[in-house]
């Protein structure tokens, strides 16, 4: 299989300090690869170089042979970040339809009902997004993501404040766009989800990437697993 | 086509925001008239004076107006990392400038129109008289503070003191825009049609639209990502 996505030698630096150092990740077309990390281990780091939203000092990245800002790649990838994007003044429908008119989805009216109807919003799909609670913001934050079928999706805590039923259908919206050949990338703490899915794992702790390889059924069964085996004792 | 179609939907997105929020479109709309009734007591309406100030008076009130719009233009993508995701998303960052710049452009018309409408009933100005000329005059000024403002809006979205920093960055580069919009509007002010001077300044006023619209086309990436 190729790789999608293809990072080497990364370093990326906060002023003088090493956010990633020398990172090198390969994922493969169709592959969903867990990315799993404490807090401020560099995961979101490495999704915003991805989304090309942020610099590095060294290595290379590259999204199906280029790098990631081209129009293309942008046209390709679909990014869920730690903030939700969308407008709180703007109502669900208004919000879809705006990022379908951007990203040139053809039959945005279409798709967009169908998209509210996905996330269980279509109901309050014509109220404005700020009077949504945390979870119906997230569900909204995932059909925006979705909603333009990219072929790589990169997802920061994707899973983050959605109740057993958003859980669920997230999963299946993970499952279908594997089955559509995507390519995934998930940072997440929720490694019982996470696991279920992911072909691929990677654990990176304290900016390095200390494994990264296919999913066995023992980290399945055992999800903290890979911590014990491969995290520092005491790293934070 | 498709860069047109994207700045366009930015645009149209930023309009129906402000006319929700009227963040911006009430203070700036509150900023000019209060200006120009001052202005009616600090001065003698009836006096010939008033001819040889009010057209700069008008143009600093709409570029300081302009100010409280396109601090507004890339401050909205704050909340919720909208910025961001637009950033990662298909929209070509060109598109994403020059879709701010539109929102901007309406907005600043809109002030103006109701500006000019107040000022016109205080000091008997019959702005009617020559509409194309006005209307140029208005359309070529605004979109040049519009670009202007929302490519340094855009450098300077990030930083803590943007609303101070903004203007003083932008209102020197605005000099030659804003003499060249007040020469402009002292033939109409005097119910004068454009002589071959108004008409070299609407040059000058069409190559700084020019200029600055490249730009932001051609820097639009480095000015947003860099």
């Amino acid at each position: 299989m190729t790789a999608a996505i293809e990072i080497a030698h990364i370093w990326k630096y906060y002023g003088d300090y090493p956010a990633l150092r020398d990172c090198t990740l390969s994922v493969a077309e169709g592959s969903c690869c867990a990315l799993l990390g404490r807090n401020g281990a560099g995961k979101t780091t490495l999704l915003r170089i991805l989304a090309g939203l942020s610099h590095f000092q060294r290595g290379t990245v590259r999204l199906f042979g280029t790098a990631p800002r081209t129009g293309e790649t942008r046209r390709r990838t679909g990014f869920l970040g730690h903030g939700i994007g969308v407008y709180e003044d703007l109502s669900a429908r208004e919000n879809l339809q705006f990022f379908a008119r951007i990203a040139d989805v053809p039959n945005a009216r279409g798709v967009v009902s169908g998209w509210l109807e996905r996330v269980g919003l279509e109901r309050v799909a014509d109220m404005p997004v700020r009077q949504f609670s945390r979870g119906m913001r997230q569900r909204l934050a995932l059909a925006r993501t979705f909603l333009h079928a990219p072929n790589v999706l990169l997802l920061d805590e994707p899973f983050t404040s959605l109740d057993d039923r958003a859980i669920h259908m997230l999963s299946q919206l993970l499952v279908e766009a594997r089955a559509r050949q995507a390519t995934i990338i998930s940072s997440t703490h929720q490694l019982r989800e996470a696991m279920a899915i992911a072909s691929h794992v990677a654990l990176i702790e304290n900016g390095r990437l200390r494994f990264s390889g296919e999913r066995t059924q023992a980290m399945l069964d055992d999800p903290a697993l890979l911590y014990r085996l491969h995290a520092e004792p005491g790293a934070a | 086509m498709k860069a047109f179609k994207q700045a366009f939907s930015v645009a149209r997105k930023d309009l129906a925001l402000e006319l929700r929020t009227k963040e911006s479109v009430n203070a700036a709309g509150a900023f000019s008239i209060a200006i120009l009734i001052l202005f009616s007591f600090a001065f003698d309406p009836f006096s010939e004076a008033i001819h040889e100030l009010a057209a700069g008076l008008l143009w600093l009130t709409f570029a300081f107006a302009g100010a409280l719009v396109f601090n507004r233009g890339f401050a909205r993508e704050l909340p919720n990392e909208c910025l961001d995701t637009l950033l990662a998303s298909p929209l070509a960052p060109s598109s994403l400038l020059i879709g701010k710049a539109i929102g901007v452009f309406f907005l600043l018309l809109l002030v103006e129109v109701v500006s000019l409408f107040v000022f016109g009933v205080f000091y008997n100005i019959r702005w009617w008289l020559h509409p194309g000329e006005l209307a140029l005059t208005c359309a070529l000024a605004s979109w040049g503070i519009a670009i202007t403002g929302s490519v340094f809006g855009a450098l300077t979205v990030n930083l803590r003191l943007r609303e101070l920093m903004l203007p003083v960055i932008i209102y020197p580069l605005l000099v030659p825009l804003l003499v060249g919009a007040i020469e402009m509007t002292n033939a109409l002010l005097g119910n004068q049609p454009f002589t071959s001077y108004e008409w070299l300044w609407a040059k000058v006023l069409i190559v700084f639209d020019i200029v600055f619209t490249s730009l932001a086309i051609a820097l639009a990436e480095t000015i947003l990502v860099n």
